[in-house]
């Protein structure tokens, strides 16, 4: 009889312990849900606003759902020839750098993740030495335009082929593949570039496509390096080109001129917004579909050695 | 060590073959490091070799090997400049900034997180806040601008019916440094969890569980499990911070600062990049940029054995 009645006590605690548990959880959930909803709230008004009416967006100042949807702000968006121009560069700049990019970090990395490989202490040394030093800002372009890279798209791509922190993420995924396959298809003599097509490559899906998305993502977003090397104004890619629409407040140049003289004053502020949402989209599009990968491949990454 | 020595011994004495026949034996896998090895030596090593001009007085017209040598003068120089001062402090005061609002966001975040039990809430918010990452700084200055400015930013409509007035933090040279790391933590606050969360997922369940039954409340299980195990990721990346103190997103200033800020804006990255690029003093920007990465290294390699001194594992 004592000892049950000393169960049911403990069972009581227990429940209050749970319940304040749960307080402290909602709050947490709580706090958890305003952040997630603050990275993502900056991105709805902007896409509210690329739909709504010039009036909307003067009078009120913030919305997620626009009263007047209106597509105006894009049909002027997609007239301007400045904009066209930037996001087809870049879209031409990111595939070509992330195809040449991944060629290069893969066929790099892959010798990189044999054991036996002699001479491999020697290269992981010359490529982390690259990590902690490196020429700085102006002995690199003095060199790249040695090379005659100056105002071609060579210059974006050529110095960022093999990313040190990327390439041994790829060699960590290839050391971590079952060994056993590839010495089969080395026993049934293959050579070490068909094993590594053959063998290797396919295994390699999730790295490849975090690794991609890692490199596509960089050409995507570059501005800097735009600005220092491409000279010519019909080279500029689209980040370019969103920066003189918003920041330096010029019009929306030829487009907005031709709008002004038909209907007055210009949608401005849609406009801007519309720029925004068109040079966000493609990273926002892609990014459901690697997000499970990239993921482990940071984990990966992360593990020292 | 001991146990790796043991392991290398091979039970059988193998024959090691010579390294010029194991050479034509991968002759594939030297021919696959070949282009990367080219890149290398062309893209990195060459640019380090270009660091001689900050020793010149390098001019373009008479090329890196004709211009005369003037030792250590162009550093001389830049440490005189009445700018050097502004760049420390400015460079310094941001990063400081960073290092204590910045650096703790995403282990807080990344602890909150593990306090999640509903797998798919916790993947909602992580697919939410990782998202900020992969925008452009440029698209991250517009919104900035788009969401402050005093005109018709929405903050600015917020704070008018509150106070009254508006806030122009856009233009403020005061705001500046506040503006800088609230992009920075906005930013990179929830992609920076991943690292965390990893360390954390390899932590065994049992401990938990068993510091439960012994009584610990949640409190102590935070703090008694979870942050000893993600302790040596938090020294890691203390340590990556500490050496880049000297560095600030380019990108991210340059696209922030305006004439009415600029004297609390001014970074050595943008610094060697006006005095560099626009006005053509190579061997001088390349003196600055130089200081700042000889600067960077002592500081990564000094925190490390600082670490270490503590008894932590520390880089390497």
């Amino acid at each position: 009889m004592a000892q049950q009645g000393k169960i049911k006590i403990e069972t009581i605690k227990e429940k209050k312990y749970v319940n304040w548990g749960r307080i402290v959880d909602v709050i947490i959930y709580l706090i958890l849900g305003l952040i997630a909803l603050s990275t993502v709230l900056p991105f709805l008004y902007v896409l509210a606003g690329s739909f709504a009416t010039e009036k909307e967006l003067t009078e009120k100042a913030f919305f997620i759902v626009p009263s007047v949807w209106s597509t105006n702000a894009y049909k002027y968006a997609v007239r301007s020839a400045n904009i066209l121009r930037g996001l087809r560069n870049s879209v031409i700049l990111t595939i070509m750098g992330t195809s040449l990019c991944m060629v290069f970090t893969l066929l790099f990395a892959y010798p990189m993740s044999k054991t036996h490989l002699r001479g491999r202490g020697f290269l992981m040394n010359m490529v982390i030495i690259t990590m902690l030093f490196s020429g700085g800002m102006i002995p690199c372009y003095i060199v790249y335009n040695a090379y005659g890279l100056y105002d071609t798209y060579w210059a974006l791509v050529l110095p960022a082929l093999i990313s040190p922190f990327n390439m041994i993420i790829v060699k960590k995924f290839f050391q971590e593949l079952p060994s056993e396959l590839e010495e089969a298809a080395y026993m049934d003599g293959c050579t070490d570039l068909i094993t590594f097509v053959k063998i290797a490559l396919p295994l390699s899906k999730p790295v490849i496509a975090s690794i991609s998305l890692f490199y596509g993502v960089g050409f995507w977003n570059d501005y800097f390096a735009s600005m220092i090397y491409l000279k010519s104004a019909e080279k500029f890619p689209i980040q370019i080109q969103l920066r003189s629409i918003i920041l330096l407040t010029s019009q929306v140049s030829d487009a907005m001129m031709d709008y002004y003289d038909m209907n007055g004053a210009p949608p401005d502020k849609a406009v801007k917004m519309a720029c925004t949402v068109i040079a966000t989209l493609p990273i926002l599009l892609i990014y459901p579909f690697v997000q499970k990968y990239f993921t482990k491949g940071v984990m990966v990454g992360a593990v020292k050695g | 060590m001991a146990k790796r020595r043991r392991r290398k011994k091979p039970v059988v004495p193998v024959h090691r073959i010579s390294t010029p026949l194991y050479m034509r034996r991968h002759f594939w896998l030297y021919l696959m490091l070949l282009p990367g090895l080219i890149y290398f030596i062309m893209f990195r090593y060459v640019p380090m070799g270009g660091l001689v001009i900050a020793f010149k007085d390098y001019s373009p017209f008479r090329g890196i090997a004709n211009s005369p040598w003037v030792g250590l003068q162009q550093f001389q120089k830049f440490f005189e400049t009445p700018d050097f001062f502004r760049l420390l402090r400015n460079t310094l005061g941001i990063n400081l900034l960073q290092l204590v609002l910045y650096f703790p966001a995403p282990i807080i975040l990344a602890l909150l997180m593990n306090e999640v039990r509903h797998s798919a809430y916790k993947r909602l918010v992580q697919t939410m806040v990782y998202v900020p990452h992969f925008v452009s700084w440029v698209i991250v200055a517009s919104l900035t601008y788009q969401l402050f400015n005093v005109t018709d930013g929405a903050f600015n409509y917020i704070v008018k019916a509150i106070t009254g007035t508006t806030v122009d933090i856009l233009s403020k040279s005061g705001a500046f440094w506040g503006l800088i790391v609230g992009q920075d933590i906005w930013r990179e606050t929830g992609y920076g969890t991943i690292i965390f969360l990893a360390a954390l997922s390899g932590v065994d369940q049992e401990m938990y569980e068993a510091a439960r039954i012994d009584g610990a409340n949640r409190l102590q299980l935070t703090w008694y499990i979870t942050l000893p195990a993600i302790r040596n990721t938090i020294i890691t990346m203390l340590i990556l911070r500490i050496g880049g103190m000297l560095n600030t997103g380019y990108e991210q200033i340059f696209l922030m600062r305006n004439d009415l800020n600029m004297e609390m804006a001014d970074v050595f990255d943008t610094y060697i990049y006006t005095r560099g690029i626009k006005n053509g003093q190579y061997s001088f920007s390349t003196a600055a940029g130089m200081f700042k990465s000889v600067v960077g290294m002592v500081l990564v390699f000094g925190s490390d054995k600082l670490a270490k001194k503590f008894g932590e594992s520390g880089l390497y």
